[in-house]
């Protein structure tokens, strides 16, 4: 779509667009161009001279035993993190829109933790299940389980999905309320004098009205799980134990920083990237869908 | 018989109540960590590490948010707040500054180079700051901004995710009011203050939410960059009031920094549920 009438000049509109153009620039395509060329090189321990590899460093990685389990671990997080936000939302959205009053009460109370930042929900739900302290360990000690994530790699993977799924429970809601109440009453109350009871309803008409919404839920679901979880993990499990909780973004930040290899955070990177690229064309793709649905 | 219907649609009676104890329920699960988080800010030290910790507030309110503020364990929260402030005021205010500016080039201007920059933007959209940190992070250590507050906003607003938004809004404006603006011999910038800018101004302002949000809860950026504690914001200096070793965390001035750093995003959410429920249906479209 264009406009039919413009203005004339072309010093004044190169003036309005500089500021942005050179922000993305120096602080996006330089440091975007230099993780895709570092990715090519591995540096002298010193740091004083790279050697070209090629491709050595994406080699190396996909052979790697920690980043293929890395890939792993992301898969399984996101997987979970995704199913432990949307089922809950859903059922809230649910349940919320079958009242006629109040619903508005109910959303306001529910929308608050997405405003808590993923690692500050991370510090909260470490205190309920911390070892020494936490409520919820202590009340799962008395009942004879002990609660152990600093030593035990599966129940660290829970807390983190616990954690990270937390406050995308508003979020989803949201959306799936919105969703639910676009549904034609008609139809609904059509289905009802046919005699179909409640999840008779929900499963053969509403559930199948919402699949544009979840699958656009799907898809950003899957996005924060991969690039916004970083607190949560950094302030619960610092990826351990054993790496049992190390995701892609973790160990880009932990070989990168902590380890201080370069070149093959760089390589990470650029797989992420890709990663980052096929996401976005599912989510054009479905929104394209969406318009002409 | 109309009535009977809805009956049978929405819940009255029994079913209602019903309808309602779920719902408070499901509430009462989602808020129990946030009431957890403010009882413990409420207690002392002793009521914690001695599980199990009470689950009604204290008595300690004062001494511990006095505390937290004004001493905390690195440095006093009240700067990490003002810190935090700035950063999500600085990335709010710049992006849709910057965005206005280059929507506007883009919409209603044909100029040498306009489809490049377009894509050029338009790539920006798909790379999240998590996945360039290092580049960056030499980019910024480069440019001298470790530890101020141009190395905390700047590389978070290139992107192009309001650009698109206010691109998408003035295609809808009508072509008669520019044409009327030119007719009229108004200049570019006097057509854009005047109109197109009062016009944006409900999506200027759920964007505004959105990138405060945004802002104020960035993590892995400000724990690379802010290496002085004096420039910590609230969100990522939590992390660093635990001890390293084996000692216990001083938990009530944890937990009354953590309700801290969550109440500006909940004003502005709660405050401005309707321009944020706005703003977030807009930025993911």
């Amino acid at each position: 779509m264009e406009k039919r009438v413009t203005f004339r000049g072309w010093m004044l509109p190169l003036l309005l667009i500089a500021p942005q153009v050179v922000v993305s620039a120096v602080f996006f395509f330089y440091p975007a161009g230099q993780a895709i060329w570092q990715s090519l090189f591995i540096p002298d321990p010193f740091g004083l001279s790279s050697q070209f590899v090629g491709l050595g460093n994406f080699e190396f990685l996909l052979s790697d035993p920690f980043y293929r389990a890395s890939f792993a671990t992301t898969a399984i997080f996101s997987i979970l993190v995704t199913l432990c936000s949307m089922i809950p939302a859903l059922f809230l959205a649910v349940i919320a829109d079958r009242l006629i009053k109040g619903s508005g009460v109910y959303r306001t109370l529910l929308i608050w933790p997405y405003a808590v930042a993923p690692a500050v929900a991370g510090v909260l739900w470490l205190f309920m299940f911390n070892t020494r302290v936490g409520v919820i360990s202590w009340y799962l000690g008395t009942l004879g389980y002990d609660w152990n994530h600093v030593l035990n790699g599966g129940e660290a993977m829970g807390l983190v999905v616990i954690a990270s799924a937390w406050g995308r429970i508003s979020y989803n809601f949201l959306f799936f309320f919105a969703a639910l109440q676009a549904v034609p009453r008609s139809v609904i109350e059509a289905a009802a004098i046919d005699g179909a009871r409640f999840w008779r309803r929900f499963f053969t008409i509403v559930l199948p009205l919402l699949s544009p919404t979840t699958f656009f839920l799907l898809v950003v679901n899957v996005v924060y799980a991969f690039f916004e979880t970083f607190g949560v993990i950094h302030t619960i499990t610092a990826g351990g134990p054993q790496q049992s909780t190390t995701i892609l973004v973790y160990k880009v930040f932990s070989d990168g920083f902590v380890g201080q290899d370069l070149g093959s955070s760089s390589a990470q990177s650029v797989i992420l990237l890709i990663v980052v690229g096929l996401l976005t064309v599912i989510q054009f793709k479905f929104i394209e869908k969406r318009v002409h649905y | 018989m109309a009535r009977d219907i809805h009956g049978m649609v929405e819940k009255r009676g029994a079913g209602l109540w019903l309808t309602h104890v779920f719902m408070i329920l499901g509430v009462l699960v989602i808020f129990f960590p946030i009431w957890l988080a403010f009882v413990a800010s409420t207690v002392t030290q002793v009521d914690i590490i001695q599980p199990p910790m009470p689950v009604w507030p204290g008595d300690q309110f004062r001494i511990n948010y006095k505390n937290a503020l004004f001493s905390g364990v690195n440095v006093p929260v009240a700067t990490m707040l003002f810190n935090s402030l700035v950063m999500a005021v600085g990335i709010a205010v710049g992006k849709i500054a910057i965005s206005l500016l280059s929507a506007f080039a883009i919409v209603y201007f044909r100029f040498p180079g306009r489809n490049v920059f377009f894509w050029m933007i338009f790539l920006t959209l798909m790379l999240p700051v998590e996945v360039r940190i290092v580049p960056t992070f030499e980019v910024v250590a480069g440019f001298g901004m470790l530890n101020s507050y141009s190395g905390l906003i700047f590389p978070l607003i290139a992107s192009a995710t309001a650009t698109f938004l206010f691109r998408q809004f003035f295609l809808t404006i009508p072509d008669e009011l520019a044409e009327a603006a030119r007719v009229d011999g108004a200049r570019p910038m006097r057509f854009f203050w005047d109109i197109v800018v009062p016009m944006s101004r409900t999506n200027v302002a759920a964007l505004f939410v959105i990138l405060f949000i945004y802002g104020w809860n960035q993590y892995l950026w400000p724990l690379l960059i802010t290496t002085d504690p004096e420039m910590n914001t609230i969100v990522m200096g939590i992390k660093q009031m635990f001890p390293s070793g084996d000692d216990f965390a001083h938990w009530p001035t944890i937990m009354a920094t953590s309700i801290l750093a969550m109440i500006p995003p909940v004003i502005v959410v709660v405050g401005m549920q309707r321009l944020f429920i706005r703003g977030l249906v807009d930025s993911e479209k």
